[in-house]
């Protein structure tokens, strides 16, 4: 499933380099909340590009909906009521892959290829590979990632790396009416943050910002916030995000015992073989497997 | 719109009142986030609700539903106390000068005139005093106590922010600020404009809300100007279209008016319609009255229209009362109508009073529904559990369903709200059976027309003398269509200056409206969209968006009526001496020799700013009306409770019962009736749109239905605390007319207002769930509304009256 026209910088349990003999920029999407009319266009334009349809669910309460990120629904607006300095302000944030630069679940993520990273910074699942083990979700900081009850396989946003691949922007940014999702290199989102935050300041939001955290190396997906003093009150967006200690356990003391649990799924593609007949990808992930236990 | 969508780029303040913009049109609404973007443009809003509008806004204040004229009365006070006009505009552009009947008075809430018997005025001493040659007198230093603007002053002055707290419930503090973002585009190179939709139009006195921020418009100089005007959000996709178009009973296209019984002859159709001037050498462009009229009897009756009998003005229908909707509907009730065809419509569900509505679709032979959905009035006798207890056995009503292709299965144009007509081309052939709408009616029209042939009837003339000379009768294609609507010449048509020189000879489209004639030689199916296909070609299929002055205008996109011009009254945008009041955004100029600049002059355009002819060319006297006589319920908005009110006297007029709510109003006994009583039913309600969904439709799309899956009510946290209900909880909502049943959101959006002294809950109800649809099935909103409307419209009161709620 690898794009031919984007380079793998990563991919999960995989030592194999990283192709360098193309330069690549780094992409990002520039989610302005102070824009953001929580139309849920962008999750339509979501459902309808990734072809998702989610189960339709009931109201719970409040305008989420669906409630909650699942393996069919990859970006949900949340909506938030707060009260600041005596001011009711409703805080409406898309949530959804952040592209973390250094990926929690790519770095927790045991099977090979289940995960990668491109050189132009997206995040992607390639479901072909994902033995469901669940690991990236303990290894994403932000709570993404969705099991699939239906195939036992990890979904979450691909950023549109199949519409960015053949240079357009994801369906979430072409569809928004208000221009408040944007999509660009890394470098000129910043600086329509910059004039954005300015504008923010104008009008009174002192602690009008970038949230681009570091704990994770930066992200892909950025926001413009009124307050990213506080991004808690965004939906509990998470102020200082880094990779959850468990991952580094993972990576240390529990990986030979796996590896061991991996080499189990390699037996069992050998019996699928034997029983099924040929399968691609169960061979390209025996291999992986078998490269993994030799290391 | 009095300008368009991209124009609102173009402000410096965009008001957000009577609409939740962001809500029901996102779309547009990118414009005013430009505004705010890349003009540094202030956005406030003003709503009983703390909308999405809001959530981007830079100010919110709330307010009752339902005391917008109280707020908007309020401003007035304010700019007039606080000298916050645009003197000459005012001066010149408006009848603040103009000299009213003394004999015109204001008391008690009541105007002169008025006939409690019939609810309505005699509109006698509201006029200008005549001098002898039939002129208005005017008074240029303003001071005059009879002149309009004393009499303005003096009527707002009771519009004070203490009383206008008490009434809307808007803290003062808060409306102040209001005021002040309002007041700083009073400033020549300064402007506002204002985005409202149903939220003002949706009362018993909504025209008059609309009305009162035109007297702010006028007095801030602001009509006419690039980022200024009354800005309309009409419906999704062709709502302005269809109204161009005459949906409503008593117009004819292009809002020409319905003969009526009164009007026995062509003859005295036409005086009632043409104007003489009111001002010496104004343009008082309806005195063309005749010539659109008259191409319009040519469009529909041809060569079977001729001078000898009066262009067959016989053969149209005369009005014997009201056609609105709830009259409508109100005659269906008591058994006086047979059937009913129903066209893109769904009144079970978007009419007030569903019960109402039921019963009377009851008592019909027939009801053709024509419709590409399976639409709730084409179940309205199908038991659907609580949702809609009908009981088939006792109804005798045949239904038909008539599937039609959808919008995007069709060919045509939209006209949106900008007033831009736009050509589209179908993207998909409709599924199974279904056919365009114009098939099935041509389809209609043509066997209605075989059995008058064939068994004749009490009047086949109207029916046998109609043009139809489409080249597949039973298909007219909607190329034709425009064609026949933009007009064309049926004779040369002759220069006016010149009868020797012929502009548009005989079979040539028109170029525009000016060149249609009274005598039978041009034929035109729409005035306002005259030259829309011109011999040039369809122009509303032009798609060329270069901007040169960068203010949006794009004058070869589509085709804007009138005359393709995008800012209505755009003269107003320059001093009398013809400069632009800003020269940074000059719509118009007086370029010496003519009018020019940026958009179609909205002027004859060899005025000379010396001649004097005043902006407001649709007006006899030339000018904007701040005093305006042709309202049902006064000349100047005046403050009334909705029909269902917490109150139990109006704080305008306390002393008068009569005028607790509009005196002009038309009532019918039994609703009256069942209007609730604030005892039984203390609280607010107001029925609205949510973002997810358009109207009844889209409950039968997966996608919407996911995003918004269950009916729900809103209700703010002091109320929930009040009555034990948590957020999520199911409930009840009771009005005198019927209940609902839905999940409670509960919210710090919905603030607990103090009105005259007690404190006063919203309930919220977006309106979009029936009992047909992939959404979770829901109850018909309008089970709750009250069947009521606005005195000017008959649009039904869906946005303020009263209920009780209760745990489920």
């Amino acid at each position: 499933m690898a794009l031919q026209s984007l380079d793998i910088a990563r991919r999960s349990a995989t030592t194999t380099p990283a192709p360098g003999a193309r330069q690549t920029t780094e992409v990002a999407k520039l989610i302005d909340v102070s824009t953001c009319i929580g139309c849920k266009a962008c999750q339509v334009a979501c459902m309808e590009w990734n072809d998702l349809r989610d189960e339709v669910g009931n109201c719970v309460g409040v305008y989420d909906n669906p409630a909650d990120l699942t393996d069919k629904t990859w970006t949900v607006m949340r909506f938030a009521e707060v009260e600041q300095g005596g001011r009711l302000e409703w805080l409406i944030r898309k949530d959804g892959c952040m592209h973390c630069a250094d990926p929690g679940c790519l770095k927790a993520c045991p099977a090979p290829g289940a995960i990668i990273q491109y050189a132009n910074g997206i995040v992607d699942f390639h479901q072909e590979n994902c033995i469901g083990c669940g690991y990236c979700v303990t290894g994403c900081p932000f709570n993404i990632p969705r099991i699939s009850k239906e195939d036992s396989k990890a979904y979450k946003c691909s950023l549109c790396s199949d519409r960015v691949a053949v240079g357009q922007a994801p369906a979430c940014v072409k569809t928004c009416p208000t221009g408040a999702i944007m999509f660009g290199s890394k470098e000129q989102m910043k600086e329509h943050a910059d004039k954005r935050i300015r504008d923010l300041k104008s009008r009174g939001f002192a602690n009008a910002g970038l949230y681009d955290p570091q704990g994770v190396g930066g992200t892909h997906v950025m926001y413009v916030l009124h307050h990213v003093d506080k991004p808690q009150l965004y939906s509990d967006l998470p102020k200082d995000p880094a990779i959850s200690p468990l991952v580094s356990l993972w990576k240390g003391m529990a990986k030979p015992l796996a590896s061991l649990a991996l080499g189990a799924v390699a037996l069992g593609s050998l019996f699928h073989y034997v029983m099924k007949g040929p399968n691609e990808v169960s061979k390209e992930s025996e291999r992986e497997a078998e490269k993994e236990e030799s290391q | 719109m009095t300008n368009h969508w991209v124009d609102i780029k173009n402000a410096d303040l965009v008001l957000v009142m009577g609409g939740n913009a962001a809500e029901a049109h996102p779309c547009g609404f990118k414009w005013a986030i430009e505004a705010k973007k890349d003009r540094k443009a202030k956005l406030v809003t003003v709503d009983p609700r703390f909308t999405r509008s809001a959530a981007v806004s830079d100010y919110y204040a709330p307010l009752r539903a339902g005391s917008d004229i109280a707020f908007l009365g309020g401003v007035i006070h304010y700019l007039l106390a606080n000298d916050k006009i645009h003197h000459d505009y005012v001066k010149h552009y408006s009848n603040a000068a103009f000299l009213i009947n003394p004999g015109f008075k204001f008391e008690d809430g009541l105007f002169s005139g008025y006939n409690a018997e019939k609810r309505n005025y005699d509109k006698a001493t509201w006029s200008y005093q005549l001098d002898k040659d039939g002129f208005a007198m005017v008074d240029e230093s303003l001071q005059d106590p009879n002149c309009v603007f004393q009499l303005l002053k003096k009527h707002y002055s009771r519009y004070t922010p203490e009383l206008v707290n008490k009434v809307t419930g808007t803290p003062k503090e808060q409306f102040l600020k209001v005021c002040e973002y309002i007041a700083d585009t009073a400033a020549p190179d300064k402007t506002m404009t204002i985005l409202y939709a149903l939220g003002w139009t949706q009362h018993s006195k909504g025209s008059q809300n609309i009305r009162t921020m035109a007297i702010i418009q006028t007095l801030l100089g602001n009509m006419g100007m690039a980022g200024g005007g009354i800005n309309a959000l009409r419906g999704h996709a062709n709502v302005q279209g269809i109204t161009d178009m005459c949906t409503f009973g008593a117009n004819l296209p292009g809002y020409l008016t319905c003969p009526t019984d009164a009007d026995p002859d062509r003859k005295t159709y036409l005086e009632k319609r043409t104007p003489k001037p009111l001002r010496p050498g104004q343009m008082n462009f309806p005195q063309n009255y005749p010539k659109w009229f008259t191409s319009l009897c040519k469009a529909w009756y041809g060569n079977a229209a001729t001078k000898e009998n009066d262009f067959c003005y016989d053969w149209l229908p005369k009005l014997a009362g009201a056609q609105d909707t709830l009259a409508m509907f109100d005659r269906m009730h008591q058994g006086k109508m047979n059937g009913f065809v129903c066209q893109g419509f769904n009144p079970l569900a978007s009419v007030s009073n569903k019960k109402k509505v039921g019963d009377a679709l009851a008592k019909l032979k027939y009801l053709v529904v024509i419709d590409p959905l399976v639409t709730d009035t084409s179940e309205f006798w199908k038991p659907h559990g609580e949702f809609n207890e009908a009981d088939p056995a006792k109804i005798a009503t045949e239904v038909f369903r008539l599937p039609s292709t959808l919008f995007a299965e069709q060919t045509g144009s939209y006209t949106n709200s900008g007033r831009v007509i736009q050509w589209h081309w179908k993207a998909a052939d409709g599924p199974g059976e279904s056919r365009d709408d114009i098939d099935i009616v041509a389809g209609l029209f043509l066997k209605l027309k075989a059995m008058y042939a064939k068994d004749g009837g009490k009047f086949p003339d109207a029916i046998m003398g109609l043009t139809w000379a489409y080249r597949q009768p039973a298909r007219p294609s909607p190329e034709e269509l425009l064609q026949e609507i933009s007009g064309k010449a049926l004779g040369d048509v002759f220069d006016p200056k010149d009868a020797t020189k012929v502009i548009v000879p005989a079979g040539q489209q028109i170029a525009g409206f000016a060149q249609l004639r009274d005598d039978g030689s041009t034929s035109c199916g729409n005035w306002i969209y005259g030259g829309c296909w011109s011999q040039a070609g369809n122009l509303t299929a032009r798609r060329d968006n270069s901007d040169p002055s960068g203010l949006g205008q794009t004058l070869n996109w589509g085709f804007a009526w009138p005359a393709n011009r995008r800012i209505i009254y755009n003269r107003a945008s320059c001093d009398l001496s013809g400069k632009p009041w800003d020269p940074k955004r000059a719509v118009l100029r007086w370029t010496g020799t003519a009018w020019g600049g940026n958009d179609i002059p909205d002027m004859r355009p060899d005025a000379a700013p010396d001649q004097n002819v005043m902006p407001f060319i649709m007006t006899p006297e030339g000018v904007a009306r701040l005093f305006a006589p042709g309202m049902a319920e006064g000349p100047f908005p005046e403050h009334y409770e909705p029909f269902e009110t917490p109150l139990e006297k109006n704080p305008f007029s306390p002393n008068n019962p009569k005028t607790l709510s509009n005196p002009a109003a038309r009532v019918y006994k039994a609703d009256m009736e069942v209007f609730g009583k604030a005892k039984d039913f203390p609280y607010v309600c107001t029925t609205y749109r949510l973002v997810e969904h358009y109207h009844f439709w889209t409950k039968h799309s997966k996608l919407n239905a996911i995003t918004q899956p269950e009916q729900f009510v809103e209700i703010g946290e002091e109320l929930a605390k009040e009555k034990g209900i948590a957020n999520g909880d199911k409930v009840k909502v009771r009005s005198n007319r019927g209940f609902i049943k839905a999940v409670a959101v509960v919210t710090k959006r919905i603030p607990t207002l103090m009105i005259d002294g007690r404190k006063t809950h919203t309930v919220g109800i977006p309106i979009h769930w029936g009992f047909k649809g992939l959404t979770k099935p829901g109850f018909i909103t309008n089970t709750l509304t009250p069947y009521v409307g606005d005195a000017n419209s008959q649009t039904p009161e869906y946005k303020a009256f009263l209920v009780n709620i209760e745990k489920a």
